[in-house]
C-alpha cells in the first residue's frame, strides 16, 4: 500500500467494490502469494550484501543481523539510508529500523512512527508502540484491546501469570523476545550454487583455539574447492551454529580474488574476538557468498610455480596489506590519491582503490601548493593595497600576523560548467610569509568582478 | 713509526661494533645520507637508519597542530626511497599535490584512513609487517613507549622503514606529550625559518630549522638548512656552503661496513 493509493483513499482490506467505487478505473490482477514469496526469497538473496545473516519475514518483511557488518558501511545510520535508497531505485518502497532484538526491530520498522529508524534503546521506543507490534495474531491482538490494552508498555506491566491463564504463553514469549530477555533465532536464506565448506562438531566448542583449527580446516577444504571451480574468493560468511539454536557470524572481503588459504585464514581468525559462543559452537559453514575467477597474472603464476600457497611475492603483498586494512577498517578508508582535471585546489584530488593501476599524470601545476589543505576555507581579515596586491596583515583565528614576504596572484577561475554562479568568480591566490618564517595559502575571492563587488579573503591552507 | 688511527675512524668502529651486538649481528645496516655532512656525520652509520622507527615533530604553535613542515621534511625522506608507501592518518588535510611537488609519486602512496585514535598505531605495526613497503608513515598525536617499541621490532624484522609525524590538537597538549621517552632510533624536530632572500620581491626557497633532538648511537645536532626541492633533497644555505663543510654530490644508499685498520712500522 504505497503513498500514491493511500492518496486515493485506499486501504489495506477494503472491499473491493469500495476501491472500484473510489478509483474509477481501476485495474484488478489477483494476488499471487506464491510469487510474492518467490519475490521475497529473490530479494534477501540481493539483501546478503550487507550481512551474511538475512532472513525472510513473510508476508512482506525481512530480518538483516548486521551486528559486525555496519563498520564496514560507515555506521548503521548510513547503512540503512544505502538500503533504502537502493530498494527506492528498485521501485521498492520500505520501512526500516535497527534495533537490539529482531522482535524490536520488526515492531519499530512496522508500527514506528518514522519510516527509518535507529533505535539504541528499546526500551522506551517499543513500549510506546500498539499491541499489534507483538506479531500475535488478529484474533488475540483484538481481544487484548478490549481488555484495555492498548500499548506494548501496557502489557509488559501486568503480572504475567493471569495473562498465561487467558492467553497461553504466546504473549509472555514474545515480550521477552522484545525485550531482549529470550533469544529468538531466525533461519537465513542460503544462497544456492555457492561453494561451501561445513563442519559439524561432536562436541560443542568455545574456545578461541578450537576455533582458530576449525577456521583453518574450512578454509582448506575451501579452497581446495575453489580450485576445482578456477575461482577465487572475494568474500567469505563463515556461520557459527551455537548449542542454544541461534548463530554469529564473520564476514570478510579481499580486494582481488584470492585462493591461498593462508592469507584467507588470517583474515578470518582476526575476527574472532567478535564471535560470543554461548554455551558452545556444533556447526561451522563456510560459505564463499562471491567469488570470482582469478586474475590472469595470479593463474600465470600459480602455473609457473612461483607462487606457492604459503608464501607473497611483492605485489602481492600489497593486495594482502590492502585486504587486512580494509577489512579493519572499511575498504573505503584504504585509498589512493589522483589527480582531477580541474584547477580549484579542493577539486584537483580525488581517491582511487589502492590496488588500481597506476596513472601516469601528475598535476600540472607549477605553482606552489601547500601540504596541509583547510577545508572549508576559513574567513580572515586583511589589510591590502588594491588591487592586484597581496596583504600586508592577516587576522586569523585572533591572531594578527605582519606579512614579510609574499608571490603571487595565481588566478584561478571558477568552473561555470559546475555550477552558474562560479560563472564569473575567480580567487586570486597568495603566498605569504610573516616574519616567523610561517607560509599561508591566501586567497583573495569575487563573485563577479574583480574591481566591483565585496571581496572577502580567506586561508585556504599552511606550506611547510 | 705507524700513524694514529684517526679517532672517528676509531669511534665508527666501536659504533658499528655496538650495533652489531645490538641487533645480534644479523644483517648489515642500511641507510639512507641526506646528502649533507653535517648531518649524516651526526648519523650512526652516515645516514637514516631504513630498519627503525623515527620520530618528526614541529615547532610553533601552528606546527604542533598543523605539521606541515614536518610532513614535507618526511616525503622528502620518502621521495628518496623506492617502493611503495603506507601513510596512515586521521585528519583528511593531507593534501596529496604538495607530496608530489618534492618528489613523492601520488601512484607509490596508500592512504589509510583510521577512523579513530586508537587504532592509528595497529595500522602501523601492521603495514611495517608487510616487507613489500618501503615506509610506513603515521600521524600520531599519542606514542606509548610500549607501542614504539613494538613497532621498531617489527621495523627491524621487515626492513621497513617507519616515520612517526606527531601532531596534537593544541600546543597544550603537545607539551605534555612531547617529552614522553619512545623507542624511536632518531626524533627530529622541525622548524619553519624565514625563506632563502631573493634579489627581487618574491617568496625564496623555503628553510627550516632542524634539530636532531635525540639519536640512538649518535649525537644530538641542530641546523639551518633549505628545505627540500621537487625530489626531496634538503640543501645548505649558501652562506654555510661557503663555509667549512663541503656538501656531498650523488646519493646513495650505503652500506656501513667496519674500517679496517693496517698498522705499519
Amino acid at each position: 500500500m504505497d503513498a500514491a493509493a493511500h492518496r486515493l483513499g485506499l486501504r489495506r482490506g477494503i472491499p473491493l467494490a469500495h476501491a472500484r467505487a473510489k478509483v474509477p478505473g481501476l485495474t484488478i490482477a489477483d494476488a499471487d502469494p506464491d510469487a510474492d514469496a518467490e519475490g521475497l526469497h529473490r530479494l534477501a538473496l540481493w539483501a546478503l550484501r550487507y550481512s551474511p545473516m538475512v532472513a525472510v519475514d513473510p508476508p512482506d518483511g525481512l530480518w538483516i543481523d548486521i551486528t559486525g557488518a555496519s563498520h564496514l558501511l560507515g555506521g548503521e545510520r548510513p547503512l540503512l539510508d544505502d538500503l533504502i535508497s537502493r530498494l527506492a531505485g528498485m521501485g521498492v518502497a520500505a520501512r526500516a529500523a535497527v534495533a537490539g532484538t529482531p522482535a524490536a526491530a520488526n515492531a519499530i520498522a512496522r508500527f514506528g512512527h518514522r519510516p527509518v529508524s535507529v533505535i539504541d534503546d528499546a526500551l522506551e521506543t517499543v513500549s510506546s508502540l500498539p499491541v499489534a507490534a507483538l506479531r500475535l495474531g488478529s484474533k488475540m491482538t483484538v481481544e487484548l484491546r478490549r481488555l484495555g490494552f492498548e500499548t506494548v508498555g501496557d502489557l509488559e506491566a501486568t503480572p504475567r501469570a493471569p495473562l498465561a491463564h487467558r492467553f497461553g504463553t504466546l504473549p509472555g514469549r514474545r515480550l521477552d523476545q522484545v525485550f531482549g530477555r529470550v533469544a529468538e533465532p531466525i533461519v537465513p536464506v542460503v544462497p544456492v550454487e555457492t561453494v561451501q565448506a561445513r563442519r559439524s562438531l561432536v562436541e560443542p566448542i568455545s574456545t578461541a583455539e578450537a576455533l582458530q583449527a576449525v577456521i583453518g580446516a574450512l578454509v582448506q577444504d575451501l579452497c581446495g574447492q575453489l580450485e576445482q571451480h578456477g575461482l577465487g574468493a572475494r568474500t567469505l560468511d563463515l556461520l557459527w551454529h551455537r548449542v542454544d539454536g541461534t548463530m554469529q557470524a564473520i564476514r570478510v572481503g579481499t580486494a582481488k580474488p584470492v585462493r591461498a588459504a593462508p592469507h584467507l585464514t588470517r583474515l578470518l581468525v582476526e575476527r574472532i574476538d567478535s564471535v560470543d559462543p554461548g554455551f558452545g559452537i556444533e556447526i561451522a559453514i563456510l560459505t564463499a557468498t562471491l567469488a570470482e575467477p582469478l586474475s590472469a597474472e595470479e593463474v600465470g603464476r600459480l602455473v609457473a610455480g612461483e607462487t606457492d600457497p604459503g608464501t607473497f611475492d611483492e605485489v602481492a603483498t600489497i593486495a594482502g596489506l590492502v585486504d587486512v586494512l580494509g577489512n579493519r577498517i572499511g575498504h573505503d578508508r584504504v585509498f589512493r590519491c589522483a589527480p582531477v582535471e580541474s584547477d580549484v585546489p579542493e577539486r584537483s584530488v580525488t581517491r582511487i582503490p589502492a590496488l588500481a593501476p597506476p596513472v601516469p599524470a601528475g598535476w600540472p601545476s607549477k605553482w606552489p601548493r601547500p601540504g596541509r589543505l583547510l577545508t572549508p576555507p576559513e574567513p580572515i581579515e586583511t589589510m591590502a593595497l588594491m588591487p592586484d596586491h597581496p596583504p600586508m596583515a592577516f587576522t586569523w583565528r585572533g591572531v594578527r600576523r605582519l606579512i614579510k614576504r609574499a608571490d603571487g596572484p595565481e588566478r584561478i577561475h571558477g568552473e561555470w560548467w559546475r555550477r552558474d554562479r562560479e560563472m564569473a568568480a575567480a580567487r586570486d591566490y597568495y603566498v605569504v610569509e610573516d616574519h616567523t618564517g610561517e607560509r599561508f595559502w591566501l586567497y583573495r575571492s569575487w563573485e563577479s568582478s574583480p574591481d566591483t563587488g565585496p571581496m572577502r579573503w580567506f586561508i585556504h591552507g599552511l606550506f611547510g | 713509526m705507524h700513524p694514529e688511527p684517526r679517532p672517528s675512524i676509531a669511534l665508527q668502529d666501536l659504533r658499528n661494533r655496538i650495533h652489531q651486538l645490538e641487533i645480534g649481528g644479523r644483517r648489515a645496516m642500511r641507510v639512507l645520507p641526506f646528502g649533507i655532512s653535517e648531518v649524516d656525520g651526526r648519523l650512526p652509520g652516515g645516514g637514516l637508519a631504513l630498519r627503525g622507527v623515527h620520530e618528526v615533530a614541529e615547532g610553533g604553535d601552528l606546527g604542533v597542530i598543523h605539521a606541515a613542515a614536518a610532513t614535507l621534511f618526511a616525503a622528502g625522506i620518502l621521495a628518496r626511497m623506492t617502493g611503495p608507501v603506507l601513510w596512515c592518518l586521521r585528519a583528511s588535510d593531507l593534501y596529496a599535490p604538495a607530496l608530489s611537488q618534492v618528489g613523492l609519486d601520488p601512484n607509490r602512496v596508500i592512504y589509510a584512513e583510521a577512523p579513530d585514535e586508537r587504532t592509528l598505531p595497529l595500522l602501523v605495526e601492521e603495514g611495517l609487517r608487510h616487507r613489500g613497503l618501503a615506509a610506513v608513515v603515521g600521524e600520531l598525536a599519542k606514542l606509548p613507549m610500549v607501542a614504539s617499541r613494538r613497532m621498531q621490532i617489527a621495523a627491524e624484522h621487515s626492513g621497513v622503514t617507519a616515520i612517526i609525524l606527531r601532531r596534537w590538537r593544541s600546543p597544550a597538549a603537545a607539551a605534555a606529550e612531547i617529552g614522553q621517552p619512545t623507542a624511536a632510533v632518531t626524533r627530529w624536530r622541525v622548524s619553519a625559518l624565514p625563506s632563502s632572500p631573493l634579489p627581487a620581491p618574491g617568496i625564496g626557497r623555503r628553510r627550516w630549522r632542524v634539530e636532531l633532538v635525540r639519536c640512538r648511537g649518535g649525537v644530538a645536532g641542530e641546523w639551518d638548512i633549505e628545505g627540500c626541492d621537487e625530489e626531496g633533497r634538503l640543501g645548505l644555505p649558501a652562506h654555510l656552503a661557503d663555509g667549512s663543510a663541503s656538501r656531498q654530490g650523488t646519493l646513495i644508499e650505503g652500506t656501513a661496513r667496519a674500517v679496517g685498520l693496517r698498522f705499519g712500522t
